[in-house]
């Protein structure tokens, strides 16, 4: 463990990134690392030609296409639970921002796109702010702070919404509404938005600084303090994020329903969660990659739809599945942590 | 730094948090009462009491559960879907008489809590991913049981929803007796010492040679019976079972109840007494809105800011 000192260009002494192994690592230590990190797509390739041989409508164009749209609201937020996860915390507001942007973009949509757009923006990423605030400044428990914020924003948005009764619609002819109903070159634009910031935000991860410390105060907050990093700044600015992306998530939703569904968004930042842990998160921080994240989102979407083409199974076994699946990661990563951390 | 000159206020600030956390709760109880009192019409009935007794009993029964996990520096997410669980299981078993049926679903209960316990213990997941999984899991498998909403008729459930002692309804009666069972544990019982041990350092209760993963297990198949048995009285009362809408946020209020109490997150303090006065004030809290008219927003952003209050207060005191 001690063999890789000369990197000292890392910000992050506990982060070895997927890519550099140590180089005294043996072979099972490699095949159990590999598996940690790539198990989840190399599930997603086996599910999707199991499902593509057992089904014909499987892999028909429409199929794919309503997968990939549906995929796309959840793969933003899990996009800012995955920094947030990273630092060691966890957002369990999301759903509920996803809530709030949509409604409020589907509100603010009649005054025109920008209004559409930085209306859910500003108050998701505020509501995020304060989440920072609190578990940075405050050092309060991430997950009672998210909890609380989960409450009032599902409060907020019922207030503005006369209590869940008023459903805001969006205007078809509007530029916000091809935002999510439109399609360039056959692909629906949610799908382009999502993963053009997927390219962002691994690009942000791995080759800013930001994104070291992002690695750094999640693998050892003393040590990272200790080394200059701006740790409360850190967790301010991944609580912030998260806010934004399911802010903006919530607001593209909207945009493709045109409508402000109040009823959206509870138990998102449960499955947001899942995805990130399945896409080789730990949870414990320090450790995992955006794109793992998409993949896990792809994968629980993967088999919500399996689930629905076998039509004399209840929806009610995609719960069943999902949550045994998520148990199934979890004790494999465990595993294949213990076992790398015993060789 | 200022230490000096500020030392003697930052005392008195310390004294206040501390004194506001520890009895803060059921100051916001007493305040209650008497402002519902004064300003609401028809307070000061006894059916009034028996309603808001009878709403908070499954509540508590859930957030005892939740205290014990939560002073193993644990949490336990699946109770609501625990609930949904042992609703379905009494409507399976109801024809085997009421008793059974109750019994069904307390086992379903432990099984789940048995199934989270080992994952936390054995396998080391965090508490918070292994009963994330069960909820999700829990939830499902009680809508494959029972796929929509069905009534419950039996006498025996029905006098179990309804019934009473001395106009004192079973539920509360249950509930009471539940609260003083588990203050008992955790106070006087080696059972409670090691619990308390186990969440102020896990490392430090292994080294003392504690058995940490048989404590842990029973913490959770607690947590996991207490919430069935909260889905029996909730079924009782309704005389239906609905595993969609049973239990859903239940974790929630658990968790708040538990946190308002002055229970601490980081584990190691476990406070029934506040626990049961965190219950009641959510209750409170909700009635007074509602009664006043004011919409159920409200009561959601109300009870996050109650949250964070409390959280915030019981900050000053871990760090001292």
């Amino acid at each position: 463990m001690t063999t890789d000192v000369q990197d000292t260009g890392k910000a992050a002494p506990s982060v070895n990134p997927p890519d550099e192994e140590p180089p005294g690592a043996s072979r099972s230590e490699r095949l159990s690392t590999l598996a940690q990190q790539h198990g989840a797509l190399v599930t997603l390739v086996v599910a999707m030609v199991a499902a593509s041989l057992s089904f014909d409508t499987f892999l028909t164009g429409d199929n794919l296409e309503n997968m990939a749209v549906s995929s796309a609201f959840l793969a933003v937020v899990a996009l800012g639970m995955t920094f947030v996860i990273i630092t060691g915390g966890i957002d369990l507001s999301v759903g509920s921002l996803f809530a709030l942007g949509g409604v409020l973009a589907a509100w603010g949509s009649r005054y025109g796109t920008a209004v559409a757009l930085l209306l859910p923006l500003a108050v998701c990423g505020l509501i995020g702010l304060v989440n920072g605030v609190l578990i940075a400044r405050s050092r309060l428990a991430p997950f009672i702070v998210t909890l609380a914020a989960m409450l009032g924003a599902r409060g907020l948005m019922l207030a503005v919404t006369d209590e869940g009764s008023q459903t805001y619609l969006v205007d078809k002819d509007t530029f916000f509404a091809t935002l999510g109903q439109g399609r360039l070159l056959g692909i629906g634009v949610p799908v382009w938005i999502t993963v053009a910031l997927f390219v962002l935000g691994a690009v942000v991860l791995r080759r800013t600084r930001f994104g070291q410390y992002v690695y750094a105060v999640g693998g050892n907050e003393d040590a990272a303090a200790l080394m200059g990093a701006p740790v409360a700044r850190t967790k301010i600015a991944v609580y912030t994020l998260s806010g934004l992306c399911a802010g903006l998530a919530g607001a593209l939703n909207a945009a493709w329903l045109v409508s402000g569904v109040t009823i959206l968004g509870s138990g998102m930042e449960l499955e947001a969660i899942s995805a990130v842990v399945i896409g080789g998160t730990l949870l414990t921080g320090g450790s995992g990659f955006i794109s793992g994240s998409l993949v896990g989102v792809l994968l629980l979407k993967v088999i919500q739809n399996v689930i629905n083409q076998i039509g004399s199974l209840d929806s009610a076994y995609q719960q069943v599945v999902s949550g045994a699946f998520l148990a199934v990661v979890v004790i494999a990563q465990t595993w294949l942590g213990r076992r790398r951390r015993v060789l | 730094m200022t230490e000096l000159t500020l030392g003697r206020v930052t005392a008195d600030r310390d004294r206040l948090l501390r004194l506001l956390q520890q009895y803060g709760v059921y100051a916001g109880v007493v305040v209650l009462l008497l402002a519902n009192t004064v300003f609401t019409p028809h307070f000061l009935s006894a059916e009034n009491f028996r309603t808001q007794a009878v709403q908070v009993a499954p509540v508590l029964i859930v957030a005892l559960g939740m205290a014990l996990a939560i002073g193993s520096e644990g949490v336990d997410l699946s109770v609501g879907s625990v609930m949904a669980l042992s609703t379905s299981l009494i409507s399976l078993y109801l024809g085997y008489g009421p008793w059974i049926a109750a019994l069904a679903a307390v086992i379903g209960g432990i099984v789940v809590g048995c199934a989270n316990g080992a994952l936390i213990a054995f396998v080391g997941v965090q508490p918070i991913v292994a009963t994330l999984a069960l909820m999700v899991a829990g939830r499902g498998l009680a809508l494959v049981l029972l796929p929509q909403l069905k009534d419950v008729r039996d006498p025996g459930m029905a006098a179990l929803g309804s019934g009473d002692v001395l106009g004192v309804p079973y539920l509360v009666l249950i509930a009471a007796a539940l609260a003083l069972v588990v203050a008992f544990v955790v106070r006087r019982t080696t059972f409670g010492r090691q619990l308390l041990a186990i969440g102020d350092s896990r490392p430090a209760a292994r080294l003392a040679g504690l058995p940490v993963r048989r404590v842990l297990i029973i913490v959770y198949v607690c947590s996991g019976a207490l919430a069935a048995i909260a889905g029996v009285l909730a079924t009782a009362r309704l005389t239906a079972s609905d595993p969609t809408s049973l239990g859903t946020l239940m974790e929630l209020s658990a968790i708040t109840a538990v946190v308002v109490g002055g229970t601490p997150l980081s584990g190691g303090r476990v406070r029934i007494g506040g626990t049961v006065a965190g219950a009641v004030l959510i209750q409170l809290l909700t009635t007074t809105l509602i009664k006043h008219d004011l919409p159920p927003s409200w009561t959601q952003i109300a009870q996050a800011v109650v949250i964070v209050l409390a959280v915030y207060a019981a900050r000053e005191r871990g760090k001292r």
